[in-house]
């Protein structure tokens, strides 16, 4: 458990956003899916508008749009009739159904409410082909961030669409359940996993979804995603790998498959930097079977080239790591392994498990751990920055006034990011990715030196 | 989609036929189910203006149908993001769970100038009782009373204001009576809004919400009158990519004295003092109308409608000012502004032009932008094809001669309509009656306005809070040149082939109002209608597949 506690009674300039968003990420992964919000629509214009300005891309999210009354007297009517026109004028193969504040606080039961849809749709005759999977996950924002609503998302797809006949045996699949990672780096995971020979299931897969070609006839649902086929056979894989150390010991999707279907589960931090990429990489092979790609490996000594090459422009530095926590564990044991000192690890999420994972990737590199801060806003972090004298920072873009009253550089990682270029493309995943990531600190701290210097060095 | 183009487009002489808008009507709503066909067709009108200016009736503030993927937002957006968000010095602290304030915080790029760094500006800052479950089931007035506290403790503002979200309402949270308590614990002004996310149909609720409560708890606190021959309030104009501070330049040039802006650039003292102005400009109709209205009823401040999107409207609109006070002075001013202001502009404009002409224009914005930006891209000879609003009434789009004929249905009645009246000793008519009569007979128009439609020409598309779906289908049949929108219709627009520019953020630009603002919009218009981004998409060897089979065929 968490050993602080705020002494803060109200949250000023969060670090972190509400649980049903990271459920309309998640689904936003599958192809073919319609994210659907049952309360007030106002949710679904402003995640849409958040999500829209990270990404650049179109997000479309439905809603019941309830008022007043429906307030008062619930909300199906208004459910079955926006999931009605989602499946006329989408042509949904998939819709999920998160629930938000409004609906939880009047406790609608949704999954009551979607087992009579779909008899009834069926009863008037709709073909089964015709009728999209709906899946539903209960998602009140006062209940956790968008990282939970994430990974309930994701665990309420695998709970309630994967399957494993008696009869099927073990197909060659691997699942990989990235968490949220950006599209960039999914493309990348699926790159790798070509290359190992490896028959790969992301679920969500959002590298097409939310990162498309510019096009000339618009799609109402763009394309790409987890297709409902792999994700019905996600019971049958031979192995699941799932990412992220704060999911180490939760019900999550890979532990459903594990304990319902048999799938041995592999646990993995977010790869980011060498160790945690080399444990990736590890695993891989005991599943391929092979050795590690040539192209991986030459890859691995590239970045470790570059450790060399950059160490001493980034050794002794100090930073301020904050945002989703399983990012902020994967980004401390980067920053460890190239000689920056992590001073501070902070997030909005409170999982509970932020110290022992930060302990785990720590892994005696530093006699001390850095200061670890779970369930925090920018408010307090601020405060605790003030003495650490940072160098530099490491977060999304809300970090951006820290990195202002400090005058120090921000390396603009995860979401969102809203006052930089091309957030969807930032690679922060396996070799290439760390490489990515340390050439963009070297030359940012090289930057900041460069401005502050009263001689205009070219050579630095 | 084929049957509606068939015959139009003749290929051999590259000869556009007329699409006619009663054909793109049925297009849009054909697909549609029967009740919803029949509901949308009420809300998209074919635009004919008759002799009297009377235009067709569209329906408009009815609730959305759920599922069909609106760009609307919520009671809260409105009253917090958009009214009470762009006001620097007030603590805005949202009750509810995270998100709602997250997705709030400084997102509608309004800007503001603090007069020094002493100044209290919280607008980058993003206040919430950040509530969790134990607060759903025990409810959360000790949290947000503490959370007040806490609030005045360390920042010491002149006034917290507190913005109920979905939650709140339902577990009976008594908000104002928080407020009243710590309003008076504290010494500062402390006052709530009851704008929770599922009140109303769209965030037009919320303007109304946040009106009524600036009247009630803040204008008329400060009666320093303040000097300056002629003093003025705008109304809904929201310093969104800095078009305040460029109306604030011309009001000075004028010798127009402003006392507050409700809210682009403003401080909570401004709104205390609004009601000794002389008279209320209104830029935006649909958000802030009650404001101007009930500071008339009370204090007895005439109110008109003006514009300062596009260059001859700013000059209308600095005009009908000056005709108010009717003073030589400021006449002669306004004109010399005017004179030294334009030629910049017309040097632009005509340069602009020559790319621009003709080419089709699509709005779907807010209250009031989709109106006033048509003024714009006619200067530079572009045609508005269609044009709607995401959340306003029957008024904005037919004029408020059709007030006393709208049906006031319980989405309406649900929010209060203050009662007021003239107050005892402040009252002060700021004309004598003779003279406002004087000016009406020569046609100078007090609390009034025509709405969009009158001024859109006829046979043009007017459709209120356009779908998703419905966006598609006419990007699909009139290809416009741009399309104008917000951030969320953004990138679904631009994967049709078509520019987007956002008219509620801007994207990255402005300011757009009055002179300088129309020369940007012109360079940013003709940038974007101009690019050659979209004839890349197709690679060569698509583009000439002959020569591609030509060489297999070797």
């Amino acid at each position: 458990m968490s050993d602080y506690s705020s002494p803060y009674i109200s949250t000023t300039n969060a670090c972190k956003l509400c649980k049903p968003l990271g459920a309309c990420l998640a689904f936003r992964g599958i192809e073919g899916a319609v994210p659907f919000l049952h309360g007030s629509q106002g949710c679904a214009t402003y995640m849409r508008r958040y999500i829209i300005s990270h990404f650049r891309e179109p997000m479309d999210i439905a809603s019941s749009s309830l008022g007043e009354k429906h307030a008062v007297y619930g909300g199906e009517a208004n459910l079955r009739q926006g999931l009605q026109n989602v499946m006329k004028k989408f042509g949904a193969r998939l819709v999920g159904v998160a629930t938000t504040c409004l609906t939880e606080t009047i406790g609608d039961d949704v999954p009551m409410i979607l087992r009579t849809f779909k008899r009834e749709m069926a009863e008037q005759g709709t073909a089964h082909q015709d009728l999209p999977a709906i899946v539903n996950v209960a998602t009140p924002s006062y209940s956790g961030t968008h990282m939970e609503g994430f990974h309930a998302a994701v665990r309420a797809v695998v709970e309630q669409l994967a399957e494993c006949p008696e009869d099927a045996g073990r197909s060659a699949a691997v699942n990989l359940l990235p968490g949220f990672t950006s599209p960039a780096d999914v493309r990348y995971l699926q790159e790798i996993m070509a290359d190992c020979g490896i028959p790969v299931i992301v679920l969500p897969d959002i590298s097409e979804t939310l990162d498309g070609p510019a096009l000339d006839d618009y799609r109402k649902i763009p394309d790409g995603g987890t297709s409902l086929a792999e994700i019905a056979r996600m019971g049958c894989s031979r192995a699941t790998i799932e990412l992220g150390r704060t999911l180490f010991g939760h019900e999550s999707a890979g532990r459903l498959l594990e304990t319902r279907f048999q799938v041995p589960l592999h646990r993995l931090g977010v790869p980011i930097g060498l160790r945690e990429s080399d444990r990736l990489f590890e695993v891989l092979q005991l599943l391929a079977g092979v050795e590690t790609p040539e192209k991986h490996v030459l890859e691995r000594g590239r970045l470790i080239d570059a450790y060399v090459d950059g160490h001493k422009y980034t050794f002794g530095k100090g930073a301020v790591i904050y945002g989703e926590e399983d990012l902020v564990i994967g980004l401390t044991s980067f920053l460890l392994e190239i000689g920056v000192k992590p001073l501070l690890c902070a997030s909005g999420g409170k999982s509970g498990r932020l110290r022992e994972a930060i302990e785990d990737v720590n892994d005696s590199i530093l006699p001390e751990l850095p200061i670890i801060r779970e369930g925090v806003d920018f408010y307090e972090i601020a405060e605790e920055a003030e003495s650490l004298s940072p160098d530099l920072l490491l977060g999304h873009s809300k970090g951006y006034h820290l990195a202002r009253r400090f005058r120090i550089p921000l390396i603009r990682v995860g979401f969102p990011i809203h006052d930089r270029f091309g957030g969807q493309r930032v690679l922060h995943l396996g070799y290439r990715g760390a490489q990515e990531l340390f050439d963009r600190i070297v030359n940012a701290l090289l930057d900041a030196k460069q401005e502050a210097s009263p001689v205009g060095y070219g050579y630095m | 989609m084929a049957a509606l183009l068939e015959g139009c487009f003749n290929l051999d002489t590259d000869e556009v036929c007329e699409i006619k808008p009663e054909d793109v009507k049925q297009e849009l709503i054909q697909k549609y189910p029967v009740k919803v066909a029949r509901k949308r067709a009420k809300q998209i009108v074919i635009n004919k203006v008759d002799e009297c200016g009377q235009v067709p009736e569209i329906q408009s503030n009815v609730r959305t149908i759920p599922g069909i993927i609106t760009q609307r937002g919520c009671t809260y957006a409105g009253c917090k993001g958009v009214v009470l968000g762009p006001t620097r010095d007030i603590v805005n602290l949202t009750h509810g769970p995270i998100g709602c304030g997250f997705y709030s915080w400084l997102t509608r790029r309004n800007q503001t100038r603090p007069n020094g760094p002493d100044d209290h500006n919280f607008m980058t800052y993003c206040f919430s009782t950040d509530m969790q479950d134990e607060e759903i089931i025990f409810g959360g007035e000790k949290k947000l009373r503490q959370a007040i506290q806490e609030a005045y403790d360390i920042f010491k503002p002149k006034a917290i204001s507190i913005f109920s979200t979905c939650p709140v309402g339902l577990i009976g949270d008594d908000v104002h009576q928080v407020a009243r308590e710590m309003k008076e614990k504290l010494g500062i002004n402390v006052f709530a809004f009851s704008c929770e996310g599922y009140k109303g149909v769209s965030q037009s609720a919320g303007h109304h919400i946040a009106n009524n409560g600036i009247f009630t708890h803040v204008v008329g606190l400060d009666d320093t009158v303040r000097e300056g021959k002629f003093k003025l309030n705008l109304l809904g104009e929201y310093n969104i990519g800095g078009d305040a501070f460029e109306i604030e330049r011309i009001f000075e040039e004028c010798g127009i004295t402003l006392v507050s802006t409700f809210s682009g650039n403003s401080t909570i003292d401004q709104f205390a003092n609004s009601h000794t102005a002389d008279l209320n400009l209104i830029m935006c109709h649909r958000s802030i109308n009650y404001v101007a209205e009930m500071m008339e009823t009370k204090f007895g401040i005439p109110w008109i409608k003006v514009n300062f999107i596009g260059a001859e409207a700013t000059a209308k609109s600095l005009r009908k000012i000056a005709r108010y006070f009717e003073d030589q002075e400021l006449m002669d001013k306004v004109e010399a502004v005017i004179a030294r202001e334009m030629p910049a502009v017309e040097k632009v404009r005509e340069e602009v032009k020559a790319r621009c002409q003709g080419k089709l224009a699509m709005l779907f914005v807010g209250g009031s932008r989709a109106h006033h930006y048509q003024e714009l891209f006619a200067e530079i000879g572009m045609e508005t094809i269609s044009a709607g609003y995401e959340f306003a009434h029957r008024d904005d789009y037919e004029g408020r001669r059709v007030l006393p004929n709208i049906k006031v249905d319980a989405d309406s009645r649900n929010i209060e309509e203050l009662e007021v009246h003239p107050d005892p000793t402040r009252f002060r008519p700021r004309k004598p009656a003779g003279d406002l009569a004087r000016l009406q007979e020569q046609g100078f128009r007090f609390k009034d306005y025509d709405g969009m439609m009158a001024e859109m020409g006829d046979g043009k598309l007017v459709i209120d809070d356009i779908s998703q779906y419905e966006t598609e289908k006419l990007i699909e049949i009139y290809k416009p040149a741009i399309f104008c929108a917000g951030i969320k219709e953004k990138y679904a627009v631009q994967k049709s082939g078509i520019p987007m520019k956002q008219l509620h953020s801007y994207d990255s630009g402005g300011p757009y109002a009055a002179f300088r603002g129309a020369v940007n919009f012109y360079r940013e218009i003709d940038r974007m209608v101009n690019s050659k981004v979209w004839s890349y998409l197709k690679p060569p060897w698509e583009k000439n597949p002959e020569l591609a089979a030509k060489y297999a065929w070797d």
